[in-house]
């Protein structure tokens, strides 16, 4: 199960060239500002355009290569789009239908009822798209693609039309299905808080190129790239909820290399949780700070210190974790996780920070993110 | 009241609105689909061509309509050898005719209604199983009702009330090419007021309820 594509586009003022490996499942994440070619990838993908320079095989079938060009209809695929694109002259009912009908044998393995009930959607079905708020429209979209049966599903900044309390208001759906759906998710997208919170894979985009791809929290803690992120450089931790402190409103997760006091936000004991903590609000200091208002503070070593695009700043990659090896410049073990922290580079200086010295990392802000 | 040729007129005038109509959107659908979708370098011209019978005087296309299609026309020697005959001053004449005339009272609303859809329902089709043909009748085709509907009462109403073109190609034959407009002018010419008043008047309530029934759908469609 994987995804092989090579594209080349060109159009007047346009060139890109992209040569992507996807895992065959999980979410990955098509990253990149507006104009870094990521919508017209996607399409290619979806065979809504046709290129001619271009090879793309999606487990292990040819959908285009050379003069092979499957047509759009004749992919397994579900795509959503920016706006819901409903059929008007339908009800709700009838556009899950028109796909699940024309699939066949495909859309007989969905299980219908858990999709409708994933997304919320079960009192909507006879209206008509006209009556639906932006939000339960563009649920609707996402549940009439999967209701094709697709083997892998395209989602083209499906929240970027909605406003912030319908985005949220969708976010937890899509986790949801991130959580249960094994097929994989292409998700276009260019909110890095969409990304951190439900992209397992990443793909980073500009200007028609590909800067990076890889596993989602071995990608974001990479130096060379935040440049492009600019604010919202940051990394991405997967943790466990192991305590609750009702008093103060609080809860610890542990990751691999630390642990974390988060403002708790109703999680269970056990469960897995994501906690995004950006470049920004991280500090170095090279003793432990007693006496501070920062309630996060941990161990880590200094794996590698990078350029940002403003000269007065530099990037540094931590591996937080007592198991961290020393000298260790590459991906964090498995004891630890890479953070990192943004500095101005007479900190740096200051400091005298360089790659394998002991220093702990204040953290001023924690986000949990699902 | 109307006379028994009056009624012919007006039955005669009923059915080639009709048939005209029926035929229409048969052929301009096609037509208007094309015309709304490509970006072939012909589709300026070809629009051209079916927007001409707007502007044209009437009595210029019923001339060369008469000469295309009579005895030493190329289409007139074209439909002998096919054993049609020659259609000029006959019913299938004036269906040929007025297919040109009202052409583009119904390619035109369809091709606004077709353009207004856009690309997006018919890319979600095409992601969701559906053919290009499948696709056309399943979203286009629904998508674009208003259109049809627009599109069939104006080339009725256009047809009904054609003038030039039947007097060209279809003469005044009663029963057979004799036309309401053309009854009209007949009882006019013979100083009949009443019996033209009885004619012209139900033209003109029949026009009016026409446009009331257009432009009521309008409204209603209008947020």
């Amino acid at each position: 199960m994987s995804i092989d594509a090579r594209f080349r586009i060109t159009y007047p003022g346009f060139a890109l060239a992209a040569d992507l490996e996807l895992p065959g499942r999980g979410v990955s994440a098509l990253f990149g500002p507006s104009g870094s070619g990521k919508t017209t990838l996607l399409r290619a993908i979806a065979g809504l355009e046709r290129w001619p320079d271009a090879r793309l095989i999606v487990n292990g079938e040819t959908w285009q290569d050379g003069k092979a060009f499957v047509p759009t209809h004749r992919r397994p695929l579900g795509y959503v789009f920016q706006q819901a694109n409903l059929f008007a002259h339908l009800t709700v009912r009838g556009n899950l239908d028109y796909g699940a009908r024309r699939a066949g044998a495909a859309a007989a393995r969905v299980d219908r009822e858990r999709i409708v009930e994933l997304l919320g959607i079960s009192a909507l079905l006879e209206r008509k798209p006209e009556r639906l708020s932006g939000g339960e429209g563009q649920r609707v979209a996402i549940a009439r693609a999967l209701l094709s049966g697709p083997q892998l599903l395209l989602m083209d900044e499906p929240l970027a039309a909605l406003d912030l309390a319908r985005r949220n208001e969708i976010l937890p759906y899509l986790e949801n299905l991130r959580d249960t759906l094994d097929i994989p998710v292409l998700y276009v997208s260019h909110a890095a808080d969409e990304v951190a919170r439900l992209a397992d894979h990443l793909v980073v985009l500009d200007a028609g190129r590909i800067l990076a791809q890889g596993p989602l929290a071995e990608t974001l803690a990479r130096v060379d790239l935040p440049i492009r992120l600019g604010e919202d450089a940051g990394v991405v931790l997967d943790a466990v909820v192991v305590e609750r402190d009702r008093q103060w409103s609080l809860a610890r997760v542990d990751f691999p290399g630390g642990e974390l006091w988060v403002r708790d936000s109703g999680h269970t004991i056990g469960s897995r949780v994501r906690v995004r903590i950006l470049a920004r609000d991280v500090s170095i200091t090279l003793e432990r700070h007693e006496g501070s208002s920062i309630m996060n503070t941990l161990p880590a070593r200094v794996a590698e210190i990078g350029d940002e695009a403003d000269p007065a700043l530099a990037l540094i990659r931590l591996h937080a974790g007592a198991a961290t090896p020393e000298n260790a410049p590459e991906p964090a073990g498995a004891g630890s996780s890479a953070i990192l922290a943004r500095l101005t580079r007479r900190s740096v200086a200051w400091l005298g920070l360089a790659p394998g010295m002991p220093v702990w990392a204040q953290i001023k802000a924690v986000a949990l993110i699902g | 009241m109307l006379s028994a040729a009056d009624v012919d007129a007006v039955w005669l005038t009923l059915r080639l609105a009709g048939l005209t109509t029926l035929i229409l959107l048969l052929i301009g659908t096609p037509i208007a689909w094309w015309l709304a979708r490509t970006r072939h370098w012909l589709k300026g011209p070809i629009a051209a061509l079916v927007t001409l019978p707007l502007v044209l005087p009437p009595a210029v296309l019923g001339f060369y309509l008469l000469v295309l299609l009579g005895q030493e026309g190329p289409l007139g020697k074209l439909t002998q050898a096919l054993g049609l005959g020659l259609l000029p001053f006959t019913f299938a004449g004036l269906v040929v005719a007025s297919v040109i005339y009202s052409l583009p009272f119904v390619v035109q609303p369809l091709q606004q209604a077709f353009a207004a859809i856009g690309e997006r329902p018919l890319e979600a089709a095409a992601t969701l199983r559906a053919s290009p043909l499948d696709a056309f009748f399943s979203v286009a085709l629904p998508l674009a009702r208003p259109g049809f509907l627009t599109a069939a009462i104006l080339g009725f109403a256009h047809t009904i009330g054609e003038f030039g073109v039947v007097l060209m190609i279809g003469g005044n034959i009663p029963g057979q090419t004799q036309v309401l407009s053309m009854a009209i002018y007949n009882h006019v010419e013979a100083l009949e007021y009443g019996e033209a008043h009885w004619l012209a008047g139900g033209m003109l309530v029949f026009s009016f309820i026409v446009l009331l029934a257009v432009n009521g759908r309008n409204w209603r469609r209008s947020p």
